[in-house]
């Protein structure tokens, strides 16, 4: 397709291949290494579950031991495999005893690597069937009662009490709805273990625990079946539990899930080494079900400027497409964000963001790019907010956007109140539909406004990424190149929960989920 | 659907501030637009609901313009004559007490009245990770235009971004010898920043600095009023930028003689 903005392909091809490079050079760290959170989601993979009768989760308990004990290095697999020889029990007998302080596992007589690696090779097996089902639950719900229309109608619910997100989820998904995201609870993502159960009591969102996956699960394939569309649910893989949460997610079957390379560094200041080993394999397991993740490039443009940092959010976006590459996500599962951010007083506004917005889509023509609504200049003045958002409409169905996250008039004041969501649906619904082909029958002028912008903005973003490429990834984070935001190597939260591997470790599930794929 | 009903004209256009009451297109006419939902089923009777409900408000003549069907709940705008008034001559509102000056003016200030280099701690303390409102005030590029304190020559602006426990907040307030402390509370569902601001103004209290250090909170949800209950030496609304909160921290430092 011939590129209406005059892109040079071969400056889109030197930034691709340096953020290719940037990820390799990651890549050979990443492999170096585990994380607690990387090893719990091992342990909830092989269908360990439950707390202890302090709620410590049992994923937890058991690789608190075993670092405790000094053999984290090895990694969870082994100490399993070989307690399962040991012992004649199963994984979550195993995890139940060591919390009733029945079992010292690294007491036990030690089998070899392979022996262990055989013992838990049937489990793992297992674990990766009961994905592939879901998997194919949801093939089955999209052949059958279909799904709604690109860019899907993607709004939050966040009451903090998950059955009270039920009745506010129903009611968006019949008022057209095709996404719904339980917002977190604020703070989640600095906790170091998943809470457990059901859970009614959250600040701003509601706790991501398994039990709460699947209460929404069920309700959104109810309501699915009621208005014939199925309705995708996400959650975030983010935080100091990435890995688990995108296990859990793979579990109960959610379809979508926030998960950046940078963004736990960069706004959660979350440990680097942590976050590039945790994204790790937290893609492997979304690219494996079939999860679409969702980058989190919009939120530079909250600390940032969303005119004079254009370039950081494709540059990032290359970057995270090439980390999603060597966890064998494919492009049609690339949720690459970026957002309409910029301050609504600059003269031809529109233009550069509908520049911008045509630029990624041209740039990463089969992802399903991830398009975040105005937050940081709404106002609260409700009547010129909703005009904000039909703009952000126009603009995603004119540029091919495919997962619109709706904004709310009521944005900077509350969260969505069950009339505000049902206004942005209409709202979007109105402009996707009057103006579906726009897209088609435009084209701009050359080097006019639009195109000298996004020509501008994609040979910035290329430039950046070779000095990033130069500098090493970490070095720029530390320079503060991302959102503005400087965080040092060793600084942040959860650095103590990396661990060097030795070279008897193992992880079962990488080998089998990636297929060979590495 | 509108009623039609005409009253004799009391043809005043003159405001009489004792007795306030909105304006639609007439004086005292009294009109107000709701949208509201409720949860009961589309139809005559969730427009009657909407009805007398306004009524019960003191809106009087209420007319539901439009409502929607939400499955198992209606959504209504509509619009009532208010019945009752305010009396403007008697509001008394807490206000921040300062002539603001610009950054320029702030920068002279501090060489002339403190002499030395004032040191300003932000966070956005406990648990709330929105950094939107400590970064238009305290970092470099600000907000809309205005300049945030980190630009400011005389300022040591220090953004410890979000989530920051209230415990590490004042470590790093008596580490660094702040002058003023600025909070930054953007989540308030289950008022959950009301807990925080009071846990932190209790921490410096216990560690005996809350005398020395100008405190001050800031979010679309805080008023100056509000701080002040909680303890604070000022709050800030939405429409505040870097040089609303210099201004006042400055004269502060200078009032209470800690120059």
């Amino acid at each position: 397709m011939k590129s209406k903005l005059n892109l040079d392909p071969k400056v889109i091809d030197s930034a691709r291949s340096c953020a290719a490079r940037i990820a390799e050079s990651m890549q050979t760290f990443i492999d170096r290494h585990t994380t607690v959170s990387t090893e719990r989601t091992i342990l909830r993979l092989l269908g360990v579950d439950g707390v202890d009768d302090v709620e410590t989760p049992l994923p937890n308990v058991v690789v608190d031991a075993i670092k405790d004990g000094g053999g984290l290095q090895k990694g969870v697999a082994y100490w399993m495999g070989n307690t399962m020889i040991q012992t004649g029990l199963d994984p979550q007998a195993i995890a139940e005893k060591m919390a009733a302080g029945e079992l010292d596992i690294m007491k036990l007589p030690m089998a070899t690597k392979e022996e262990a690696e055989a013992k838990i090779l049937p489990l793992v097996k297992e674990a990766l069937e009961r994905i592939n089902q879901q998997t194919a639950a949801r093939e089955k719900y999209l052949s059958t009662i279909g799904e709604g229309r690109q860019p899907y109608l993607y709004v939050i619910v966040a009451t903090g009490n998950i059955y009270e997100d039920v009745v506010q989820a129903q009611a968006a998904a019949r008022q057209g709805a095709d996404i719904i995201a339980v917002i977190r609870t604020t703070a989640q993502s600095l906790l170091d273990y998943v809470p457990y159960g059901p859970t009614t009591e959250g600040f701003g969102g509601t706790y991501a625990t398994q039990e709460n996956f699947r209460i929404m699960r069920k309700a959104l394939d109810e309501v699915g079946e009621e208005v014939g569309r199925y309705i995708r649910l996400c959650n975030y893989s983010s935080g100091l539990c990435m890995p688990e949460i995108a296990a859990m997610g793979a579990i109960e079957r959610l379809d979508v899930m926030l998960n950046d390379a940078l963004y736990g560094i960069l706004f959660r200041d979350i440990n680097m080494q942590r976050t590039l080993v945790d994204q790790y394999f937290s893609r492997i397991i979304i690219g494996y079900c079939g999860i679409i993740f969702n980058s989190g490039e919009d939120n530079y443009l909250t600390t940032d400027d969303a005119y004079e940092a254009a370039h950081t959010v494709l540059a990032s976006q290359f970057i995270n497409e090439q980390f999603a590459v060597l966890a064998n996500i494919k492009e049609e599962q690339m949720g690459l964000g970026h957002a309409f951010e910029m301050d609504p007083d600059i003269e031809n506004g529109f233009l550069y963001e509908l520049a911008q917005a045509i630029m990624a889509r041209e740039i990463f023509p089969k992802a399903p790019l991830k398009y975040m609504p105005p937050t940081k200049y709404m106002t609260g003045n409700i009547f010129k907010g909703h005009i904000q958002d039909a703009l952000f409409n126009l603009i995603a169905v004119w540029s091919g956007q495919s997962l619109q996250l709706l904004g709310m008039l009521t944005e900077a004041i509350h969260t969505p109140h069950l009339q505000d969501r049902m206004l942005s649906i209409e709202n979007a619904k109105y402009i996707f539909s009057n103006a579906r082909d726009l897209g088609e029958e435009v084209e701009f002028k050359q080097d006019g406004t639009m195109q000298k912008r996004a020509q501008f903005v994609l040979g910035e973003a290329e430039k950046l990424l070779h000095e990033i490429e130069k500098e090493g990834l970490f070095s720029t984070i530390e320079k503060g190149k991302f959102g503005g935001v400087k965080r040092p190597k060793d600084g942040g939260k959860g650095l103590a929960g990396v661990c060097v591997k030795d070279e008897t470790y193992f992880n079962p599930f990488i080998p089998l989920m990636l297929g060979g794929a590495k | 659907m509108s009623s039609h009903t005409t009253h004799a004209a009391t043809a005043t256009t003159a405001v009489d501030l004792t007795k306030v009451k909105p304006y639609g297109d007439t004086m005292n006419d009294g009109m107000m637009q709701l949208s509201f939902t409720l949860p009961v089923p589309y139809g005559e009777e969730a427009n009657e609901a909407a009805k007398q409900l306004a009524k019960k408000m003191g809106l009087d003549e209420p007319n539901v313009v439009y409502s929607k069907d939400m499955v198992g709940f209606t959504y209504f705008v509509l619009y009532g004559k208010c019945q009752h008034t305010v009396d403007y001559t008697t509001i008394k509102v807490t206000k921040v007490e300062v002539d603001v000056m610009d950054r320029l003016e702030c920068e002279k200030y501090i060489e002339e009245n403190i002499k030395r280099p004032v040191v300003i701690v932000g966070a956005c303390s406990g648990t709330d990770a929105h950094t939107v409102g400590i970064d238009a005030i305290m970092n470099m590029k600000g907000f809309h235009g205005h300049f945030g304190l980190e630009r400011y020559h005389g300022i040591d602006a220090i953004n410890m971004g979000s989530q920051v426990p209230n415990e590490t907040l004042i470590a790093k307030a008596i580490e660094v010898n702040a002058d003023a402390i600025l909070v930054s509370q953007i989540v308030t569902q289950k008022d959950v920043h009301i807990a925080n601001l009071t846990n932190l103004v209790e921490l410096m209290e216990a560690e005996g600095i809350r005398d020395k250090v100008i405190l001050v909170c800031g979010g679309p949800r805080i008023s100056h009023e509000l701080a002040q209950e909680l303890g604070y030496d000022a709050g800030f609304g939405s429409h505040s930028y870097a040089e609303d909160v210099a201004s006042f921290v400055l004269t502060e430092i200078v009032k209470r003689k800690l120059v």
